[in-house]
């Protein structure tokens, strides 16, 4: 039997992707395999000879015979890339050159989502990217459809279908309208991977403040402060109380404490007193009867 | 599109820092994604890129893995760091010298934490056993590149080539 129908045969038995064969000088290969698949090699000739196969991100050296098959086992050559295939035989030199492709099958996502934490209702102001890589860590750059959703406590699910290009994807999404640790996940065949999205409630969607008497001080109180979708604004977030009299004018910023956000601020009849968180402005009281 | 550069201005900043020897040419870029990616940074990851096949081949000629973590870093780096080490073992030793890049960039994550591009290279390699040249090859492949920045450089995380 030929060496190249013996191969061809061989090929055959082990299902392995050599429907096209290189050859060179007597060598005899696929020109490409999928990862961690075995490998055969049929060198003509006779005699002792040595086999190497060279790339950045695998090499291998292998006393041979020539005139019958070497073969990598499954599993031997898993790293993607572009290899030479070099035989030598005293001072005769035979070369080819063959690829290792990734598998098909996703096996891993590196999944990058931002940010970790946001106020509720931004538009697209969460993203996701994703790349896809096989059993032996090689980038999977088959086109691939990759699912994205974003869930929230309560229920609400966004979700997103993207295809890989190279091997990457990516998608965006709006953040939910309540404040929770929402699950993003994405999902290509049998994989996934979950990153936590903290929402946070908004900027307060308004301000109001009342005024009452204190001896010779005003004291001044909002009502709790909640952003436009109902969430409490977080303790600690700033309101900046500013009285306004004749030229004067006197600020004082009050952190949230419960919600709510109090002071004492001198009574001059007359003052314009104002609150204001961020971009956002509470009422304004005249204080006194001018 | 998310970016425009003159190729000149690119090639010229790669070709005068990383890759003397090679000729380089930068494709516009056709980025899928919503960042905007600023000449400057585009630049400097492909500059470094660059960089990485001079640290390549000094690696792989010298048999020196801890060269590697200057521009490699994670798989790439790990995976290359093994050939190293089976050379060593086997008594090879290999010679990388690349003569012509042909590099597009084709992605830069949202968060930007990642660029991906595609680079056809043309390089020589020559395979040492026992210090003794058995092979040279002229040859041609298309990588795919993924770099993530570090604190000061763009490094590259995933290295992987195919026939060009």
């Amino acid at each position: 039997m030929k060496p190249a129908l013996r191969f061809m045969i061989g090929c055959l038995i082990l299902a392995a992707p050599c429907a096209v064969l290189a050859q060179d000088d007597g060598l005899q290969f696929p020109k490409s395999i999928g990862a961690g698949d075995s490998l055969s090699i049929q060198i003509a000739g006779s005699g002792n000879a040595t086999l190497y196969i060279v790339g950045p991100s695998e090499v291998f050296k292998r006393d041979v015979q020539r005139g019958s098959a070497a073969f990598f086992p499954q599993g031997t050559i898993h790293n993607a890339g572009h290899y030479l295939i070099i035989l030598r035989a005293g001072d005769s030199i035979s070369k080819g050159e063959f690829d290792v492709l990734p598998a098909r099958t996703p096996f891993a996502l590196s999944f990058l989502a931002r940010p970790s934490r946001l106020p509720v209702g931004i538009h697209d102001g969460i993203t996701g990217a994703v790349y896809i890589f096989d059993a032996y860590k090689n980038l999977s750059t088959e086109p691939t459809s990759v699912s994205f959703e974003l869930s929230n406590p309560s229920g609400t699910t966004q979700t997103r279908v993207a295809g890989t290009h190279d091997g990457a994807a990516y998608t965006e999404m709006d953040s939910g309208p309540q404040e929770g640790k929402d699950r993003f996940v994405a999902r290509a065949g049998d994989v996934s991977s979950t990153r936590i999205i903290r929402q946070v409630p908004g900027d307060p969607c308004g301000i109001k403040m009342t005024a009452q008497p204190s001896g010779q001080q005003i004291r001044l109180e909002t009502d709790p402060l909640r952003d436009c979708s109902g969430n409490a604004v977080p303790d600690g977030t700033i309101v900046t109380f500013t009285e306004t009299y004749g030229s004067a004018q006197t600020t004082v910023d009050v952190p949230l404490k419960r919600g709510i956000a109090q002071v004492s601020m001198p009574a001059h009849d007359g003052a314009l007193i104002s609150a204001a968180s961020g971009v956002v402005l509470g009422n304004q009281i005249r204080w006194g009867g001018q | 599109m998310k970016f425009a550069v003159t190729h000149c201005l690119l090639a010229s900043l790669a070709a005068g820092t990383a890759a003397a020897q090679a000729n380089v040419r930068i494709e516009p870029v056709h980025l899928q994604g919503p960042r905007i990616l600023e000449q400057q940074t585009a630049s400097a990851a492909i500059r470094d890129y660059l960089r990485a096949w001079r640290t390549l081949g000094t690696a792989m000629e010298q048999n020196r893995s801890d060269l590697l973590g200057a521009e490699f870093v994670g798989t790439a780096q790990d995976k290359l760091a093994e050939t190293v080490d089976e050379q060593i073992k086997l008594g090879l030793s290999t010679h990388y010298q690349d003569q012509a890049h042909d590099i597009q960039i084709i992605f830069y994550s949202p968060e930007g934490l990642s660029i991906e591009l595609i680079d056809t290279v043309k390089y020589d390699l020559q395979v040492l056993d026992g210090g003794k040249p058995i092979a040279n090859q002229h040859t041609q492949a298309r990588y795919h590149v993924i770099l993530t920045p570090t604190a000061a450089q763009w490094k590259v995380r995933v290295f992987q080539g195919q026939s060009g």
